[in-house]
């Protein structure tokens, strides 16, 4: 396991599913979702860990607004906003026993 | 515990929160299929225009091609522009506006084919603008036809066999082109592949609007993107394709970079003020100045003139009088003439606007007066007129009067009085005393009979435009 010195985060709702992203990502930590999403594409979307926040993937991304990386981040601080929605995020128990934080409005995954 | 993160990449703040264009089905994702360059070029534009503070002066022309919805993207001004003709639609704005930021964006079916004179025109003119050359060598939104740049061998749908050179000519480089014209300062080709190129291309559009900012000049920056639909590929495949075989024709690089050699040229802007329009009509020199130049009124005051008959009557030259009249008495004007290839017979007409606010339009719909010398152009306009308008005609020419009850209606047989006093020719000048009577609550006669000389120079004229002047007047004054 790679440390994360960035996070990105993919709105699933604007992705096309292009891929450019995944290729690009020089760490490999993109892929893409196995659930379609409402435009019937399969999304990128991060796999959780290794990001380095180098920003390949949001100038790769031809979508304005689908791809937004944090540089220099690691952790998520509690109670934050989401950084793309500016609405609350909340602890999420998943199906695996782990907690994932999601942004009320966007329901991305925050950590 | 606090946010670690240094810096964050999102949606520059230059694009919009929501894009109307998609409807409501999804309104934060663009019109351009998967993979397509558009929208990294889009990402690049608008993130320099956020980091270099311009979004508020900058101006952004759309082509015709998928791009054409560029301003349902980016909050900026947008002109959408004909075919190819963003850079003159774009001379024009920046002209008239030489402290904005005017950036073309064209495609290469665009800029390539039916704009090919206007970008060479802009180029060589050195036009203080910076032009984003997207260059997919196909004609993406038609559905993927031949364009200019089309590699030879490469299929489209007009060319199934692929591109022959013996029957479709060659591909044009249009970047070398350009960079042959001495005032470009800046031409570089670059294209959207992998994170080194796209950062390449990155560091060139920063660059080519920086160089705008500073007044240098015209910038180019050719983009080779690609279009996996048009070209029937996947988006990895599209973008192996122009790093392959595409970029091997089309070479990126730096064709010219004279940024630093040039300097910065701002045009001043020359705004002519009273004083220079007095002196242009002749009025500087007169003693009873004070006297006759009327004073600026106040208070609204908004007249629309079409006036219509058939060429040779005088009527664009009444619509110029009264232009000036009123322009005299410090109003802003418009004038728009309107008439066939032939000097005289024919239709002609004019409209002409007066407001004591800025005019937009010149264009005149509901003329609130109509003046009118022959029978086709009253059966034209006269359902135009606003309801409480004035219709003036010619009853001698017209044997059928306005049928509307709803406007003021002055008939008189202009061109019979005109003849009378010595040349039909003078008819206008009778309706123009008609004319100055109805309005003479706002315009100066004395300075109207002091000006029409001045507007009107043919010395030939000059005595009978008074009396046709004042016949006109003096009728008004018995009759309406």
């Amino acid at each position: 396991m790679s440390i994360s010195k960035g996070h990105v985060i993919i709105r699933a709702s604007e992705c096309k599913g292009c891929q450019l992203c995944i290729e690009a990502c020089p760490d490999h930590v993109l892929k893409l979702a196995e659930k379609l999403n409402h435009m019937g594409y399969k999304p990128a979307t991060y796999t959780g860990e290794g990001c380095t926040g180098c920003g390949i993937c949001y100038y790769t991304c031809p979508e304005p607004g689908a791809i937004t990386v944090f540089k220099g981040w690691n952790t998520w601080p509690e109670n934050a906003m989401c950084p793309v929605c500016k609405k609350e995020t909340k602890v999420y128990h998943g199906k695996n026993g782990k907690d994932v934080v999601l942004c009320t409005e966007c329901l991305n995954p925050i950590s | 515990m606090t946010i670690q993160h240094n810096k964050v990449l999102q949606k520059p703040e230059t694009f919009y929160d929501t894009f109307v264009r998609k409807g409501d089905s999804e309104l934060k994702a663009t019109h351009y299929c998967p993979g397509c360059g558009h929208g990294i070029l889009h990402k690049l534009i608008a993130e320099a225009i956020s980091d270099f503070g311009i979004q508020d002066k900058t101006v952004l022309v759309s082509p015709v091609g998928c791009s054409v919805f560029a301003y349902y993207y980016f909050d900026t001004g947008n002109i959408q522009s004909a075919h190819g003709r963003a850079p003159a639609v774009g001379t024009g704005y920046k002209r008239a506006n030489p402290d904005s930021i005017l950036i073309s964006y064209q495609g290469d079916g665009d800029l390539a084919a039916i704009g090919a004179n206007e970008i060479i025109q802009a180029a060589n003119r050195g036009e203080a603008m910076t032009v984003f050359f997207i260059n997919n060598a196909i004609y993406g939104m038609t559905g993927g036809q031949m364009a200019p740049t089309t590699l030879v061998g490469q299929k489209t749908t007009t060319t199934p066999y692929g591109r022959n050179s013996h029957n479709e000519g060659f591909p044009i480089r249009m970047s070398e082109i350009i960079a042959t014209l001495e005032a470009p300062v800046y031409v570089e080709r670059c294209m959207l592949t992998d994170a080194k190129n796209i950062a390449k291309t990155r560091k060139a559009v920063r660059k080519a609007l920086k160089a705008q900012i500073d007044h240098k000049g015209f910038s180019f920056v050719e983009v080779l993107s690609g279009c996996p639909t048009g070209w029937k590929m996947t988006p990895q495949e599209a973008k192996n394709w122009i790093d392959s075989v595409l970029s091997k024709y089309f070479l990126p690089g730096v064709f010219k970079d004279v940024i630093e050699e040039r300097e910065s040229i701002v045009i001043k802007q020359e705004i002519p003020s009273p004083e220079d329009y007095h002196k242009l009509m002749d009025i500087s020199h007169l003693s009873e100045k004070e006297d006759i130049v009327p004073t600026p009124e106040k208070g609204n005051f908004y007249e629309e003139l079409k006036i219509a008959g058939f060429g040779g009557q005088g009527l664009l030259s009444l619509g110029y009088v009264i232009a000036n009249v009123a322009m005299g008495h410090q109003y802003e004007v418009s004038w728009l003439p309107s008439y066939g290839p032939e000097m005289r017979g024919g239709t002609a007409n004019c409209s002409v606007k007066i407001s004591n606010k800025r005019i937009g339009a010149p264009l005149v719909a509901n003329p609130t007066t109509l003046i009118v010398m022959n029978k086709p152009s009253l059966e034209k306009f006269e359902n135009d007129v606003v309801s409480g308008g004035t219709i003036i005609y010619d009853s001698g020419l017209i044997d059928t009067p306005p049928s509307r009850d709803d406007v003021r209606v002055i008939g008189l047989p202009a061109t019979e009085m005109a003849d009378k006093l010595g040349s039909t020719k003078a008819a206008n000048m009778i309706i123009m005393g008609i004319f100055a009577y109805l309005k003479k609550q706002i315009f100066s006669d004395r300075y109207i009979r002091w000006v029409l000389p001045r507007i009107l120079k043919n010395k030939a004229f000059h005595e009978i435009n008074q009396k046709a002047f004042q016949t006109g007047f003096d009728y008004a004054d018995k009759h309406v």
